[in-house]
């Protein structure tokens, strides 16, 4: 072989060196290492005298190829792609060996760690021999954005980007956007009025010029890539046409069918067949919902349109289809609650006087069926003494392992509602209080004070089996008080259950429509936890709010703010760099069995009819080689991966059990085992 | 479908009626019991407590005998504390190598072992609902229990725990029973006591604590105008039945309220004559409820109810009336 390669070992502190014996390795690299001229190592590579130290070695040795044992690729491998670029060296013919997560944060056996070091650096050095040239591709962005979900996070998101001057579509499948904060009263820890501060930011929404409101409707399919996508969206019908509407709502007015509101109302509260979620609903027009339509059922009513004054009713209006093309992609789907009947000892669905906490806000949101008034299930009964409890589905093996984060502020939160508007006492039942943001624990202080009171200790169970005469016609919530260390029972007149937040019932749907992943619990995947928490591992498709996790309005506000931005710096740059780390089918080997067609995790392979192959889109190719493997014809390639450079990096990686396997002498003895 | 039977003490003893009615329905039901030949007591509740390689020894032992007979697979008990017993025991044997050694040291001095996950314990509730099944036995029944209210009552040792497989039903508020006996026809009590403790021997050890947790069942069965209370427990029908005197006495209550088997009430329901399941032989008598059985006519289907225009009452999840 006639490459020269650099070999560079980074120190990284005392993270690698004080595993591995760096300086040992980059001496025995060099010296037992085919194609090797410069081996050297160097306390922080990343720094800009390592990195300067790779540039004047690839210009004045003349290297051509390079590479590094330091860290993971997900953290440097861009920056030490950039170092060879830099130096007019092709940036894939570097590569990097994980020499910090792979090993020494790993393990505490030296031997063993300088062992696995010594055959990474050899797999590595032999498999950069082979890599070739590549060029990455640009594509232009279309500066059009679609936002999926029109809660507080996609609202935010689009009026970000279309205050900035490019063109959104909200797509929103109920009737009005708001999401869930249009169903609260008060938010915390604050108590300004939900409805107040998200109302304008609503109207802002329906009013501007350059955002398309679609509401009522879903994204029924996406195809294309980052910076072009493709996307069909169907428009429910709402048998109202939107042109001739004015909103004026004699249509629900006169309607004679009502019926329990599931979703905006939470189940407490009615609307008719015909309705608008809420007063300040965006857009205004209502839309009739054509299972419980008296006329859709048995062919006769129609009063809504004997009486509409524009004659907008259109009992024949059929779904309608959208196409869009659209740059990128922000996905604020949102989340749902906790389904409490899941948990019968808390007798949700039982005992009338449990409630849910989604129930509690509607019922304390003067807009909301009891018209703010906090009543028993009758309707008029004020409580004298509520329970909270904590943690109903949160942090609980049984059904969610998580904390959902936003339950115990919004208990404190219905604690000063409950004590502001009734007599009633309250008692919280919590196992840990999480206070942790501005305000938060000082919020919880003032509850204290306002004599609010806490048992520490998860509710076992709620239950009218009274005891003694106190406990008669009342519900008893029996906890463990770990900190008094007794078992006690509370006779109150109301339960809440403060429900975990959980992933739309469709996330993993979604998901898989957008090309993305969810986590075990099913909220969507950030790239990264830390660092990059609204991108997601493709390109283009962002996610922001509670469907990456239980957030609070603040948190998925911000969330909001960072998708758009990274959106906009897309926008901004105008064209997008696609990795050349793709796979291609070579045409002539190809028998067009289309095994390779579903595997795609990224549906990047499609089938050409007229050919009789398949084909790769390699803008959608994220090169991850599953087709290569699974092409029984071997028609498959995935470029920066062929069969030769693995095969040549296994070698490398067993340089001291397969002889001529590039070591120019024997290895030191071994011990190494590749389980 | 046949099954090893281990009936347990009490089945010969205080719960005679249990065994009766089983062996009474089991024919119909179309379940075959083979008898485990030399059972000895499980140790109930206690001994586990008290010495742990005996008590395992003990119990091994009427696995050992189990799995020997005949290759039966399944092993089913009526008794809610032989089943505990015989399943931890298994299970225990399966998870701990060195129980299994000790337990399999103590029988072989009986010439018997025992591999854990020989045989399926199983509850006899658990083979009627499910082998069997609601749908079968709703074909079976002639005289629907109309007219009583009845409160299903599991008792604590059936729910739980949980060992290392699907459970039977949901710990805290199982329905399994509820379901059956409104396939019999009964209205079922939303019993919201149906896993409590009745406090086991507590009425020997420590009589206040015992009757405090038996007057609590027998306060909500009363509270819910319970006809019978329904147990497929032999130690909580004991408790409730044989010490509701007692608690009347102590707290100057007068609970009346009849404690029966499941096993009767599906004979009864099968047609079967009440003394021909044992009925009779209770402490409080269950005479008025079996005479009640059908007296009452059936009451219609109420029409669907309606939301009136002054109605603020909330919407109850679950149960929508549409207005």
């Amino acid at each position: 072989m006639t490459e020269k390669v650099g070999v560079y070992i980074c120190h990284c502190g005392s993270n690698i060196a004080g595993i591995i014996d760096v300086e040992g390795l980059a001496e025995w690299a060099g010296e037992n290492l085919e194609g090797v001229t410069v081996s050297r190592d160097y306390r922080f590579m990343c720094s800009s005298l390592g990195q300067e130290l790779i540039e004047e070695d690839i210009k004045n040795e003349g290297l051509t190829r390079v590479v590094v044992g330091a860290c993971s690729p997900h953290l440097h491998e861009k920056t030490f792609r950039r170092v060879c670029a830099n130096a007019g060296l092709n940036p894939y013919l570097f590569q990097m060996a994980s020499l910090r997560e792979q090993i020494s944060w790993v393990t505490t056996d030296k031997d063993k760690a300088d062992e696995k070091a010594r055959a990474l650096i050899a797999g590595a050095v032999r498999r950069v021999q082979l890599q070739e040239e590549l060029e990455p591709s640009e594509v232009p962005v279309n500066p059009n954005t679609l936002v999926v979900g029109g809660g507080i996070a996609g609202i935010q998101a689009s009026l970000e980007l279309a205050d900035a001057g490019h063109h959104v579509y909200l797509v929103e499948r109920e009737p009005s956007i708001g999401g869930h904060m249009a169903q609260f009263d008060k938010t915390f820890p604050t108590l300004d009025c939900a409805a107040c501060i998200l109302t304008p930011k609503m109207s802002d929404v329906g009013t501007h010029d350059n955002i398309t409101l679609l509401s009522y409707s879903e994204v029924e399919e996406v195809s294309g890539f980052v910076g072009n996508f493709d996307v069909r969206i169907r428009k429910k019908a709402s048998y109202i046409k939107e042109e001739d509407c004015t909103g004026c709502g004699i249509c629900i007015e006169k309607c004679p069918k009502t019926v329990v509101d599931d979703v905006f109302e939470a189940g407490l509260g009615y609307r008719k067949a015909v309705y608008r979620p809420f007063p300040q609903a965006v857009p205004k027009f209502p839309v009739i919902d054509y299972e419980t339509c008296i006329y859709f059922e048995k062919g006769t009513c129609k009063a809504c349109e004997k009486f509409c004054p524009t004659g907008a009713i259109d009992f024949e209006q059929q779904d309608s289809y959208l196409d869009l093309n659209v740059g990128n992609i922000i996905l604020t789907t949102g989340c749902d609650v906790f389904n409490a009947d899941q948990i019968p000892q808390y007798g949700y669905g039982r005992l009338a006087n449990v409630f849910t906490s989604l129930e509690f806000e509607r019922m304390c949101n003067a807009a909301g069926p009891t018209e703010g008034k906090i009543v028993l299930r009758d309707g008029v009964t004020e409580p004298q003494s509520v329970a909270i409890i904590h943690c109903v589905g949160s942090r609980d093996k049984n059904y969610n392992a998580y904390c959902s984060n936003v339950c115990c502020m919004a208990a404190l939160k219905f604690g000063h509602l409950v004590m502001e508007k009734t007599d009633a006492k309250v008692t919280s039942f919590y196992i840990d209080m999480r206070t942790p943001h501005k305000g938060y624990e000082e919020f919880y202080e003032r509850l204290q004070e306002e004599g609010m009171k806490f048992v520490r200790g998860r509710a076992a169970e709620v239950t009218n089996a009274a005891r003694t005469p106190n406990e008669d016609g009342k519900l008893i919530v029996q906890a463990e008080d770990t900190l008094l260390g007794k078992q006690r029972r509370i006779p109150v007149d109301m339960v809440i259950l403060m429900g975990a937040l959980e992933p739309q019932v469709d996330a993993r749907d979604v998901a898989l429509q957008f090309g993305i992943s969810c986590s075990m619990n099913g909220w969507f995947t950030e790239r990264h936890p830390k660092l990059d928490p609204v991108a997601t591992m493709t390109d283009g498709v962002f996610i922001a709010g509670t469907c990456q996790g239980p957030k609070d309005i603040p948190d998925t506000v911000s969330q909001g703010a960072a998708a758009a931005a990274r959106v906009l710096g897309m926008i901004t740059r105008g064209t997008v760099l696609i990795e050349p780390i793709v796979a291609t089918i070579n045409e002539d080997k190809c028998s067009g069995c289309r095994i390779c067609n579903n595997l795609c995790p990224y549906s990047a392979i499609e089938f050409l009819e007229d050919k009789d192959v398949s084909y790769i889109n390699a803008a959608l190719c994220k090169g991850c080689g599953t087709c290569v493997a699974a092409c029984p014809s071997q028609a498959i390639s995935g470029a920066h991966f062929s069969n030769e450079q693995i095969f040549s990096e296994i070698g490398g990686l067993l340089y001291d059990v397969v002889g001529g396997n590039g070591a120019k002498a024997p290895a030191p003895e071994s011990e190494l085992v590749l389980a | 479908m046949r099954y090893g039977y281990y009936p347990g003490c009490s089945l010969g003893s205080t719960a005679r009626p249990y065994g009766i009615s089983t062996k009474a329905i089991v024919g119909p039901l179309g379940i075959e019991l083979e008898e485990v030949d030399d059972w000895n007591c499980c140790g109930a509740t206690e001994y586990i407590a008290l010495n742990k390689t005996a008590a395992y020894a003990l119990i091994g032992r009427n696995l050992a005998l189990a799995a020997s007979q005949d290759n039966l697979e399944q092993l089913i008990t009526p008794c809610n504390a032989c089943y505990l017993n015989l399943k931890k025991t298994d299970y225990y044997m399966g998870k701990y190598p060195k129980l299994a050694e000790l337990t399999n040291e103590a029988l072989a001095a009986g010439g018997l072992s025992y591999k854990a996950g020989s045989l399926t314990i199983r509850h006899l509730i658990d083979i009627v609902v499910n082998d069997v099944g609601y749908d079968a036995i709703a074909e079976k029944v002639v005289r629907p229990l109309k007219g009583l209210r009845l409160a299903p009552y599991y008792g604590c040792l059936i729910a739980r725990p949980e060992m290392g497989e699907e459970r039977l039903d949901d710990f805290e508020h199982p329905t399994y029973m509820d379901k059956l006996l409104a396939t019999l026809g009964a209205d079922v009590v939303d019993f919201p006591l149906k896993t409590q403790c009745c406090g086991g021997h507590m009425t020997q050890i420590n009589s206040e604590a015992g009757y405090i947790l038996i007057r609590n069942l027998l306060h909500n069965a009363n509270e819910n105008n319970a006809d019978a209370i329904v147990t497929l427990c032999p130690m909580c029908q004991l408790n409730l039945d044989a010490y509701q005197s007692h608690v009347n006495r102590h707290f100057k209550t007068n609970y009346n309220i009849p404690v029966l088997y499941f096993t009767q009430m599906i004979g009864l329901a099968f047609g079967i004559e009440p003394k021909e399941l044992g009925i009779g032989q209770e402490f409080v008598s269950a005479a008025g409820m079996v005479k009640k059985i059908g007296t009452e006519p059936e009451v219609p289907e109420p029409a669907k109810p309606r939301r009136k225009k002054d109605d603020k009452s909330l919407p109850m999840p679950g149960k929508r009336v549409e207005g």
